[in-house]
């Protein structure tokens, strides 16, 4: 099933929540997306992160449960402890096998779900970060069709991901602080 | 990463369909993306070259499909995996199952068994292991062989001694176990309160009747076509007012069976059947 919306995935680390904080606000009821965040961190931090996202937009926020349908204008939350991955029939599916990259939820492994998936609907959006989990995955979202976008390690709290990232990609764009609507123009498209 | 042999969603179809037809074991209804990732896991792990190659190798070759099994499925687990699951069972559940004659616990999808010890010690604890069963069934019986063992790595006891703790308990937990090298041999009374058995809950029906029910972590593997066979299955094995347990991600929420069970407060994974 090729939905008619995008999924934007945002993978981050260490020193990334700041730069989520400031991009949920521009996510107002006329976009027509789906957001999904990958984010490193310890397993009793869910409804934390939970509670700091919501209502920071227009957007619903949900820790993603098993089987949890994917649907336009919400903000899923990779839980703790479990990879997610994204199913053709637009739901996701849980997974608590054995961590990629030091980590579960790993980013690689939801970001190349999704390309398998669905394709050019995807756009991987990289942050901050130490780790380099996430590179591979934005790699396959490009092979599929997607777009990738990477925040400008310049302005990044951990530059390390997205350093990588930029090295060894060719990518769409690079988000600063001030190119946020090209941002939200190349996910809307 | 980028070399390995890629398979298609059609050659995993053929591959499944070969499953079930010449050992029975039927794949179709597990979720596809993390079915896809763990078959393309073992074909890069085992350097697997052509297609044919691999389906060739499982139909003929039993060892292999076994090593299919170990390796599509997912074994990882942990004792005292999600505290607050363990002190609701210890608080709320297991008080309510004192009263009986003989208490009878299915812990189905129990992997290696570190979820099994760890209902063991509860029941332990709350003098209640005497007169307690423990039925420790996995689709995959060289997981069962490792519960028969009750041996788990001593590397991981430091984290289970903390959840256990958070859990509520108030031992000290390296009671429960012996050290040898670098394993944990947990005490052989608990072994004697487990029965193994294989099943597979695509295919196997109920076997018997249950006071509390497991089945965590299992079921995400599994569509909501093979979710709804498994929940069905585990309505048929339960006592009224019995308690089924899942994982901490899990739901009761899409299914019909829903309306007669009772979700536990605080929005614990543990679902009462009211009638
Ligand atoms: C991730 S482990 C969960 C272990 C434990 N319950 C926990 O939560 O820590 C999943 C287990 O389900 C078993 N399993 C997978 N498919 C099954 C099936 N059709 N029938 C029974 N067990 C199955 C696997 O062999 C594996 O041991």
């Amino acid at each position: 099933m090729q939905p008619d919306f995008n999924i934007v995935l945002i993978g981050g680390s260490a020193g990334s929540l700041s730069r989520v904080l400031r991009l949920l606000p521009h996510l107002t009821k006329k976009l027509n997306i789906a957001v999904i965040l990958i984010f490193h961190r310890k397993e009793d931090e869910d409804s934390v992160l939970h509670d700091v996202l919501a209502h920071k937009s227009e957007f619903t926020v949900k820790e993603v449960e098993d089987k949890d349908p994917i649907e336009r204008r919400h903000v899923y939350i990779a839980p703790a402890d479990y990879h997610l991955l994204l199913e053709k029939d637009l739901t996701f599916s849980l997974d608590m096998s054995e961590k990629i990259n030091y980590s579960r939820p790993s980013i690689d492994v939801t970001f190349e779900s999704a390309a398998d998936a669905f394709g050019e609907s995807v756009i991987g959006l990289l942050l901050s970060g130490a780790n380099a989990d996430g590179v591979d995955g934005l790699r396959r979202i490009r092979e599929e069709g997607g777009r990738i976008v990477v925040q400008d390690p310049r302005s990044a709290e951990v530059p390390f991901m997205p350093q990588q990232a930029v090295d060894r990609l060719s990518i769409d764009l690079l988000l600063t602080e001030f190119n946020i609507d090209d941002f939200l123009s190349l996910v809307t498209s | 990463m980028n070399d390995d042999l890629q398979l298609t969603d059609g050659q995993i179809e053929i591959i499944l369909s070969d499953l079930i037809e010449q050992y029975g074991y039927d794949f179709t209804n597990y979720s596809s993306a993390s079915l896809k990732r763990r078959i393309q896991r073992l074909i890069t792990m085992d350097k697997v070259v052509s297609f044919a190659e691999f389906r060739h190798r499982i139909q003929h070759d039993a060892a292999y499909f076994k090593r299919f099994v170990e390796q599509v499925t997912v074994n990882v687990t942990e004792m005292f995996r999600d505290a607050h699951f363990y002190r609701t069972l210890r608080e709320e559940v297991i008080p309510e199952l004192a009263t009986r004659p003989l208490i009878r616990i299915w812990h189905a999808g129990c992997s290696t068994g570190e979820e099994v010890y760890s209902m063991a010690i509860l029941l332990h604890e709350a003098n209640l292991l005497h007169k307690s069963l423990l039925y420790a069934t996995d689709i995959n019986p060289t997981v069962l062989e490792k519960v028969r063992l009750g041996m788990f790595p001593m590397s991981q006891m430091k984290q289970y001694s903390e959840n256990y703790i958070q859990s509520g308990g108030r031992n000290d937990f390296s009671k429960y176990y012996i050290a040898q090298y670098d394993t944990a041999k947990f005490d052989d009374s608990f072994k004697t309160r487990i029965i193994l058995a294989t099943h597979n809950l695509v295919s196997d029906t109920s076997f018997n009747e249950f006071q509390l029910i497991l089945c965590r972590n299992v079921m995400i593997y599994f569509d909501k076509e093979l979710q709804d066979r498994a929940l069905e299955l585990f309505d048929n094995s339960l006592e009224k007012l019995g308690f089924l347990g899942l994982g901490s991600k899990e739901t009761m929420k899409f299914s019909s069976l829903v309306s007669r069970y009772k979700q536990l407060p605080n929005k614990e994974k543990i679902w009462r059947k009211m009638s």
